[in-house]
């Protein structure tokens, strides 16, 4: 099963104390995560007008959404003008329920599909095989994933937790290849002879979109191996899932996307293959094609001000590669098929603040902004981070740690209770101190002690020592 | 110039000699300095761990605390990037435009000591001797909310006797995050492993920074693992001089608190 | 069921627009390159051949040469409207084979629309002289011919020049080397599904 949906089994902490004991994980997400830093850098460089392409890409995605209902309106005559179908999903089930329903009347047994985020994010593969179709996943990664009865880690690169020995092993038991090396390229090859057949024959194929272009009814697909060509161009019939947010208004609106999202995706100055097509070309490719246009949340997004920023997102996953709180817990303990920092932000708002496991994850990051500076249309990440603890925190029920806050803020708020409960923790922390420093703390701070020492309150605050002597010294 | 200490909560309560050190240093300078003892805390843990409501009076107050203020300065990155950066946000999402107003304006002259140091007041030697073998963490509010760059490697490079030693990674954050590393103390502590191991691998005795609080926290693991190396605030390194080590024992001493508290 | 999910969809994003700002974007006209051609040829060259396309530099003299000693004894595929004197010493097979069939090819011998400097990307829209887009993917080896004169600095030059195709509701297809993948631990391999070698001819 390569669907994982969006809403975490269990809260961020939880998962994370897990996946961080998982070595071989590890190993794989560092070293993965480390090549790919230097390349993004180095591919970034090369454009010297780099920051104005940024700010025109996120000021590009902000007018579209400004006024989404009409371009979306707009994207629905272009592609009907050109003889595609345009279906709208308030939610997942709905949208699931359409795809499944088309393939399904077209007879289909089998379906190819392009990696696609948000039909993972629709869990759209459990319900096709519910109703007896299965869908193959044509994308390497996700293939890998789908043969592993395994959930995506990353965006771009779903199987990234995954090594070469092990996919080596996988693709041996799974397809019966005889794979002589794990070297990539066998690896690759052994998909290759794999997926051929299930391309010149499968009549229906499944995809998202990257963007779409209202004026002109034009879809956008960005890939690297040519599974995606195949599948947009070989089948009879084309669905097309795709978030509401994806839209742009005209044609010359993509030339910075085209440039910000292979330089922060995969590091290079051009992905292998982009694909656009509007509707039907007649004597060429699919000849029925939908569009299905998934809210899913994404209209809650967009009510919120400050949350709205999020939908900028083109999923490149540039912030998950500099995150170090993504590269050691890896993607799974994010619990949805959108993890990492943008994952952070955008899935607990998908599910309207109201899922508890998800409200974990604005937690989960150390506020280091290293993913505010690779965001290619710079979503400010870590400030939407602290906006949704904000929103989340007052509806939590009080807890020794909202005590705690309450009573620190009110003894900020007068310098004499301050200073007094400075004298406290002076005499409060007597037993617990050992050589000037704190080895072991009950409670909330337990986490802290386990690992690292925590220095005890010296014999004199600054206010003090200041009045004492540091006013002349 | 009159300079107006903004000390953090912090290290009023934990790092005083911290701040003994930032008022001596600036008025080594040349400058007068002030400390108003009716400020606490600008509001930056509550904000960031999700209690804004609480977190406003504290942005009030700083604001009244400062408002006269003609230049702000503080040994930390962090607080300064929560006043400089943040507070706007704050007054934007309380929908308090007043607030906004003054917090915009009082951003402006709200400093870090290094960029002060290298930006305002145009300094780089601070007649500073430091005989100590020292790696530089730049955190991350500093280097990526403040943009201090390399301000403080300036002043470092400057410093009498000391060998500064470059930090493999040192742009990977230490893992403290405030509430971060008690939240989630397992993947806090993940990060700082690798921090701790790059400090390590360079065999400096000391790890310096502007902000006590990573410092805290990098300090944390090093004593944790008895290492035999520790952590000193960049503040305490500027301010130390030659005469000092021969005749102010208070102030060597006041350093070796920093890394004994920790040790 | 449609037109319920329809309503409700455009509803909700009327209300959650409806009291934010307008943000304006300028479009203006991308600005021609100040580069000499001749250096933003050479630097498609160099990037299409970093991307492990095998870049071949002719005049149009030695086009119908070189062409016919790449292809020979090569079963070729070549779309309509590619320009016929340079045919002169091939046998094309005309392309209105079944998907089964291309696969039977060895190679596609194509033109294109434009080509980008920047990225080392050509650029098909599917005109003649390239023909459907099955064309060109099912072929192993993809030979596609660039005139110098095709080659702009940037993507935005591109998406301009592409602008009247899209408008006509051709669609698009860009190609910066042959098939990869970065699926495994991140790093590029070429040879997946596309074809796997990509040859230009640069006539200049």
């Amino acid at each position: 099963m390569s669907a994982g949906g969006i809403r975490p089994p269990r809260p961020f902490p939880d998962a994370a104390r897990e996946t961080l004991q998982d070595t071989q994980m590890r190993r794989n997400l560092k070293h993965a995560t480390t090549t790919i830093r230097e390349k993004r850098l180095r591919a970034v460089a090369e454009l010297p007008d780099w920051e104005e392409i940024r700010t025109r890409g996120a000021a590009l995605k902000d007018v579209a959404l400004a006024d989404l209902a009409e371009h979306l309106l707009m994207l629905e005559a272009s592609v009907k003008r050109r003889g595609g179908q345009v279906h709208w999903a308030r939610d997942g089930k709905e949208a699931r329920r359409i795809v499944a329903d088309l393939a399904a009347a077209h007879g289909a047994k089998e379906i190819i599909k392009v990696k696609s985020i948000s039909s993972d994010e629709i869990e759209l593969n459990a319900e096709l095989e519910a109703r007896g179709i299965h869908a193959v996943e044509t994308d390497l990664a996700e293939l890998i994933v789908q043969l592993a009865g395994d959930t995506p880690s990353h965006i771009l690169v779903p199987a990234i937790h995954k090594n070469r020995a092990e996919i080596r092993e996988l693709f041996r038991r799974e397809l019966g290849a005889d794979l002589p090396t794990d070297e990539p390229k066998v690896l690759a090859e052994a998909a290759r002879l794999y997926l051929r057949e299930k391309f010149l024959t499968t009549k229906v194929a499944v995809s998202g979109a990257n963007f779409a272009i209202a004026a002109t009814g034009t879809v956008c697909i960005v890939e690297s191996e040519g599974n995606g060509r195949m599948c947009l161009t070989l089948p009879d019939v084309l669905i097309s899932v795709m978030g509401i947010e994806k839209v742009l208004p005209e044609w010359a609106d993509i030339a910075p996307f085209m440039q910000l999202l292979p330089r922060s995706s995969t590091a290079e100055r051009m992905n292998p293959y982009t694909s656009f097509w509007s509707g039907v070309t007649p004597g060429d490719g699919p000849q029925e094609f939908h569009l299905v246009l998934l809210d899913n949340g994404r209209t809650d997004v967009l009510a919120d001000k400050v949350g709205r920023e999020t939908l900028r997102c083109i999923r490149c996953s540039a912030c998950l590669n500099v995150c170090p709180v993504y590269e050691r817990a890896g993607g799974h303990a994010y619990g949805s098929v959108y993890p990492g920092p943008i994952g952070a932000i955008l899935t607990p708002q998908l599910l309207q603040l109201e899922d508890d496991n998800a409200n974990s994850l604005p937690w989960a990051s150390s506020l280091c902004g290293a993913c505010y500076d690779a965001c290619p249309v710079k979503i400010n990440i870590p400030e939407i981070l602290i906006y949704l603890r904000g929103q989340i925190t007052p509806h939590k029920t009080p807890n020794a740690e909202s005590i705690a806050m309450k009573t620190a803020a009110w003894i900020f708020n007068e310098p004499f209770r301050f200073e007094g409960a400075l004298k406290l923790a002076r005499i409060g922390q007597g037993p617990l101190v050992q050589h000037g420093a704190i080895h072991a703390l009950p409670g909330l701070l337990g986490g802290w002690t386990s690992s690292r020492n925590l220095p005890a309150f010296p014999a004199k605050s600054f206010r003090e020592l200041w009045r004492e002597e540091g006013q002349h010294g | 110039m009159n300079i107006d200490l903004f000390i953090t909560c912090l290290n009023d309560a934990l790092f005083p000699q911290t701040g003994l050190a930032t008022a001596r240093l600036l008025r080594r300078l040349g400058h007068t300095v002030h400390f108003n003892e009716a400020q606490t805390c600008c509001g930056q843990m509550h904000f960031n761990t999700g209690y804004q409501k609480e977190a406003l009076p504290l942005i009030r107050k700083f604001v009244n605390d400062f408002r006269d203020s003609e230049v702000i300065v503080a040994p930390s990155g962090s607080c300064v990037a929560f006043v400089r950066d943040l507070y706007p946000r704050a007054a934007e999402w309380a929908g308090d435009d007043g607030l906004l107003q003054e917090v915009t304006e009082l951003g402006k002259r709200t400093y870090e000591l290094s960029e002060f140091l290298v930006r305002v007041l145009g300094v780089e030697d601070v007649g500073a001797y430091y005989p100590h073998r020292v790696t530089y963490h730049p955190t991350c509010h500093a280097a990526r909310l403040l943009r201090v760059g390399d301000a403080p490697l300036k002043l470092l490079r400057k410093v009498r006797g000391l060998t500064l030693i470059e930090l493999p990674a040192s742009d990977q954050c230490c893992g403290f995050g405030g509430t971060f590393s008690v939240k989630n103390p397992e993947t806090s502590t993940a990060m700082l492993a690798d921090k701790v191991q790059n400090v390590l691998g360079t065999g400096a005795e000391l790890c310096t920074a502007g902000d006590n609080s990573c410092l805290m926290h990098i300090g944390g693991g090093l004593s944790r693992l008895q290492s035999g190396a520790g952590v000193v605030h960049l503040a305490e390194i500027l301010a130390s001089t030659e005469s000092m080590g021969a005749g102010n024992s208070e102030t060597i001493g006041a350093m070796q608190v920093s890394a004994e508290a920790l040790l | 069921m449609g037109n319920e999910a329809r309503l409700e969809i455009l509803t909700r994003i009327n209300r959650a627009t409806a009291a934010g700002e307008r943000p304006q974007v300028e479009r203006t006209a991308v600005p021609a390159s100040v580069r000499p051609h001749a250096e933003i040829v050479a630097q498609f060259a160099e990037y299409a051949a970093e991307y492990r396309a095998e870049v071949h530099r002719v005049s149009e003299a030695e086009l119908a040469a070189l062409l016919t000693k790449l292809l020979a004894a090569q079963n070729v595929l070549v779309p309509e409207g590619f320009p016929a004197q340079v045919l002169l010493q091939l046998t094309p097979r005309k392309p209105q084979a079944t998907h089964a069939d291309l696969a039977a090819y060895d190679a596609v011998l194509t033109t294109c629309a434009v080509a980008i400097a920047e990225t080392g990307t050509v650029v098909l829209d599917h005109g003649p002289g390239q023909g459907r887009r099955a064309l060109t993917l099912i072929p192993d080896r993809h030979i596609c011919v660039v005139r110098s004169e095709q080659v702009v600095e940037s993507v935005p030059q591109a998406v301009a020049a592409l602008q009247a195709a899209v408008e006509a509701g051709r669609p698009l297809t860009w190609i910066s080397g042959p098939s990869a993948t970065s699926d495994i631990e991140l790093s590029r391999v070429e040879g997946v599904h596309g074809p796997r070698r990509l040859e230009i001819v640069l006539v200049e």
